[in-house]
């Protein structure tokens, strides 16, 4: 019998032949993933930014393939830089929202949720983040729509007047919660809830029983071990989270355009501008906003220590 | 000694939010039963079955029906082969470059969708390409490809690392090591993977609504009819088939990996 | 006869780590070679090297003669007991065991009935339809080992098999280890880094340190004449003298070692060699009592082995040493 045994084929062959060089099946692997990643997603990525230093003729409405900062220019005239400003008030409120409704789930799943409890919270939380986004939306017409089940309740309970002056506040009213800023703002809060949830409950899960105890043992109080103990190390997990919600809340021009007012979102510019606009050049400086947005975002995030926690 | 039990407001807040999260989907369910048509009056005035019917006749439903079961089943098919192939190349040693691949990889999913569907939108601008339902593929899979990757990564993670080296010590080559051992460890993981695609695939609208054109998937249909409601009670029951299947499709992901960190977290 | 395997100045570099540098031994034919050394040393890296997972920076190895430089693992004919076992956690234990023959294209009833056979030979005969997880480690211990030997290798690689079991365990390992290499005739090529189960099993052992083999030979050998100061601490946690103490105890002037179990005390009246008692640790059989020597010796620190039922000097005393001169190993190398 001999030390080696005898090649039986292609596959040893080929075995034998990746063996010899290992980056051979690396380069395999990865050129149809990353040709499709490198030349669509990529390649788009580019397109997009050619097109933003493009510019539209303004009397034939053509573009004109020509290397110009005009388009960007256009980004500071005043009413595209409210629906910037809008937009980055929008994503953080929605931000702050998620994060106060979020902290109560997150905490008591991570630190009291045991067996059974742990498993319903887990999926109770991931279930309406993966289920329809649309569907989501639309159960939230129905809601606040003026006959609607807040209307009803409102009603039933002898709440309307403190409803219609809610619904009075300049700037966040209007005249139903579904034509309103503050309806805008329910909607983006519950849709974005469960990605604030997750990461926030993982870095909880982190903090170790044995730490709070300490901080017992040392004679803190419940408030000063949560101050001092729980929120700081939950702030990773909240920063993750809120890239989520920040992010996911710039770029959407789904919800703006079902519920609230008429007001714009940068996503929504962005889609009319390419649609029946027909400026591509513009609606692509107006996409290339969150996308520096969130690089600065990310690198602050990244400061923070909030990746861990992905 | 502080005792180890959450406190009621504590409990009251984190149930609340659970029901917060789930109640609104319910209400889909009872208005698809309202015989109230124009408005979305509550409570429905009457309860009948009779939408279901409707819808069923309803000529406009079916392509779009039809057309977001195509553009779901080829986008998981394209994602889980290239997830497949990122995670079997992710799951070898460290080598140059894989910081980037796996920014790469998860760049579609952390960028908002309106840049991912504005850019191949610019793309195709430039490249004067038609819409078709490879247009719509293109935008989904690229997408797609990091739920199959995370699900695989997270299993191979779990998995002892030598088992590959086991198979190929006792006689294995490359083939035989893939076929008997990495894949019937890593099926489920690609399958759950392939699921949660499917699911986000069908409902997927943001980047659909920049590379359909004038097609219709049904979650447009369903846009426009949230835009410009006609027979509301029709579009409740679109909108319960639209849950149940992307529904079902991530239950099954979840037994299929249970006791694992796959389905959670940096998903859609 | 050939050697089974053979390094001729083998080198592995990962980058600017020189993980081996430079190793040539040849393992006998038919024989229980043991690789001991601290983690790190290389030991591993060897093993990796014989089966095929690392690939030579530099030398030559051969496998019975023939160089393996073009031979990729699975065509090897050697086989690996791995340190986490690496059982397929999909599979029953008949199927892991019998995976060795199914990729060679054995029919399943005949794989299946060698599989019972090797079962049978680690004595866990009727467990096939396990699966690994429902295996206590002592028990995937064996199937991995059944696993490795279903295909006859000429070569078993062993990479610190024994480290997860418990003491008592490891020690029943050992010893059917070193009886299963005695009827099977094959060589074993153990890897570990624990000096106690080198000495007791190995023919041959080898010493890494650092990426080199800092001494190799015979258990006895090793133990009594280490080749360096490495050795002599790392096997068996000699006395390493420096020159003027072993010159002071009548050697040459060169570092020697001199075994705990080769000295004795008495009163310190009149002696030769004088220490101050430092520190005792009990030891069960024997005591070990750690003391310096007086300044005119150097000042070396030593220790000595008291056998149990003899008496103990209290921690400070003053206590006279005497010593086998014989015993006095003057080392070839610092």
């Amino acid at each position: 019998m001999s030390a080696t045994l005898a090649t039986r084929g292609l596959g040893d062959k080929l075995t034998g032949l990746f063996w010899r060089k290992p980056n051979l099946l690396l380069m395999l692997l990865l050129m149809p993933p990353l040709i499709w990643l490198g030349l669509v997603y990529l390649g788009s990525l580019a397109a997009l930014l050619v097109q933003s230093f493009y510019s539209i003729d303004e009397f034939s409405g053509v573009v004109v393939p020509e290397f110009t900062l005009r388009t960007y220019g256009e980004l500071f005239r005043a009413q595209n830089m409210d629906i910037i400003l809008r937009t980055l008030m929008m994503s953080a409120s929605v931000t702050i929202g998620c994060a106060v409704l979020a902290f109560p789930i997150a905490y008591f799943a991570a630190r009291y949720a045991r067996g059974p409890w742990k498993a319903a919270f887990y999926l109770g939380v991931m279930l309406p983040l993966w289920s329809s986004y649309l569907v989501k939306i639309y159960a939230w017409k129905l809601i606040l729509a003026k006959e609607g089940i807040i209307g009803w309740a409102a009603g039933a309970t002898g709440t309307t007047p403190i409803l219609e002056a809610v619904l009075s506040i300049p700037g966040i009213g209007g005249n139903s919660l579904s034509t309103s800023f503050l309806g805008t703002w329910m909607v983006f809060v519950y849709v974005w809830l469960p990605y604030m949830i997750l990461p926030m409950q993982a870095s909880l899960e982190r903090v170790p029983q044995s730490m709070l105890e300490a901080s017992a043992d040392l004679g803190a109080s419940r408030a000063q071990t949560f101050r001092t103990v729980v929120l700081p190390l939950a702030l990773p997990g909240v920063i993750a989270g809120s890239i989520f919600t920040f992010s996911l809340t710039m770029g959407d021009y789904i919800i703006p355009q079902i519920v609230g007012t008429s007001a714009r979102f940068i996503g929504l510019a962005v889609y009319q501008l390419q649609g029946t606009a027909g400026n591509i050049p513009l609606a692509a400086a107006f996409a290339v906003v969150p996308i520096v947005i969130m690089v600065i975002y990310l690198m602050l995030a990244k400061r923070a220590g909030a990746f861990d926690a992905l | 000694m502080h005792s180890d039990r959450a406190g009621w407001g504590l409990k009251i807040a984190a149930f609340g939010g659970l029901l917060f999260l789930h109640l609104p989907i319910l209400l889909i369910f009872l208005y698809a039963f309202t015989t109230e048509q124009r408005t979305y009056q509550f409570p429905p005035p009457g309860l009948t079955t009779q939408w279901f019917g409707v819808a069923w006749n309803r000529e406009d439903i079916w392509p779009p029906m039809v057309l977001s079961l195509q553009v779901a089943a080829i986008s998981t098919v394209l994602a889980m082969i290239l997830g497949t192939l990122v995670a079997g190349a992710m799951a070898r040693t460290r080598f140059f470059g894989r910081e980037q691949i796996s920014l790469l990889i998860i760049l579609p999913i952390a960028l908002p969708g309106v840049i991912t569907g504005m850019s191949l939108r610019s793309a195709f601008a430039i490249m004067e390409i038609p819409f078709s339902v490879w247009t719509i593929v293109l935008g989904h899979a690229t997408f797609c490809i990091v739920i199959v990757y995370n699900n695989a990564v997270a299993r191979m993670r779990r998995l002892s690392g030598g088992i590959m080296e086991a198979s190929a010590d006792l006689g294995a080559n490359t083939f035989q090591s893939f076929r008997y051992v990495l894949l019937p460890n890593l099926g489920s993981a690609l399958l759950a993977g392939g699921m949660l695609a499917f699911a986000l695939s069908f409902d997927e609208v943001i980047v659909t609504t920049f590379t359909a054109g004038q097609q219709s998937t049904l979650p447009i249909w369903m846009l426009n009819e949230l835009v410009r409601p006609r027979q509301r009670p029709v579009t409740n029951v679109v909108a319960i088939v639209v849950f149940v299947v992307t529904f079902v499709p991530i239950l099954l992901a979840y037994y299929l990996t249970r006791g694992g960190s796959e389905t959670a977290g940096a998903g859609k | 006869m050939t050697a089974a395997v053979e390094f001729s100045n083998v080198t592995r570099h990962f980058g600017a780590v020189r993980a081996v540098d430079g190793v040539d031994f040849t393992i006998a034919e038919g024989s229980f070679f043991a690789m001991l050394g601290p983690s790190g040393s290389g030991k591993t890296t060897c093993l990796r090297l014989i089966s095929g997972f690392e690939k030579p920076t530099g030398g030559r190895i051969r496998i019975f003669g023939e160089d393996v430089s073009e031979v990729p693992p699975h065509l090897r004919n050697v086989n690996t007991v791995f340190q986490d076992y690496a059982l397929f956690p999909h599979m029953n234990v008949a199927d892991n065991v019998a995976y060795g023959l199914m990729v060679k294209g054995m029919a399943r009833a005949k794989r299946m009935r060698r599989a019972e056979e090797m079962l049978a030979l680690v004595k866990l005969d009727g467990y096939g339809g396990r699966k690994p997880a429902q295996l206590s480690g002592g028990q995937r211990q064996r199937v991995a080992l059944a696993r490795a030997l279903v295909n006859e290798p000429r070569v078993l690689l062993l990479d610190e098999p024994l480290g997860a079991l418990d003491l008592k365990l490891r020690e029943a390992m050992q010893d059917e280890l070193k009886a299963l290499q005695q009827r099977l005739g094959i060589t074993f090529v153990f890897v570990t880094h624990d000096q106690h189960e080198a000495l007791s099993m190995a023919d041959q052992l080898a010493v890494f340190n650092e990426g080199q083999i800092a001494q190799i030979g015979t258990p006895e050998d090793i133990y009594a004449r280490p080749a360096t100061r490495f050795v002599a601490d790392f096997v068996g946690s000699s006395n390493v003298l420096p020159p003027e103490v072993t010159h002071a105890l009548g050697g040459p002037l060169a570092w020697a070692s001199l075994r705990p179990e080769a000295m004795h005390l008495h009163t310190s009246e009149g002696a030769r060699l004088m220490g101050e008692v430092n520190s005792l640790r009990y030891l069960g059989g024997a005591t070990r009592v750690s003391l310096r020597l007086m300044a005119a010796e150097g000042g070396a620190e030593v220790s000595v082995l008291v056998p149990a039922g003899q008496t103990l000097p209290l921690v400070g005393s003053t206590v006279g040493l005497g010593f086998d001169q014989t015993a006095l190993h003057v080392m070839e190398r610092a």
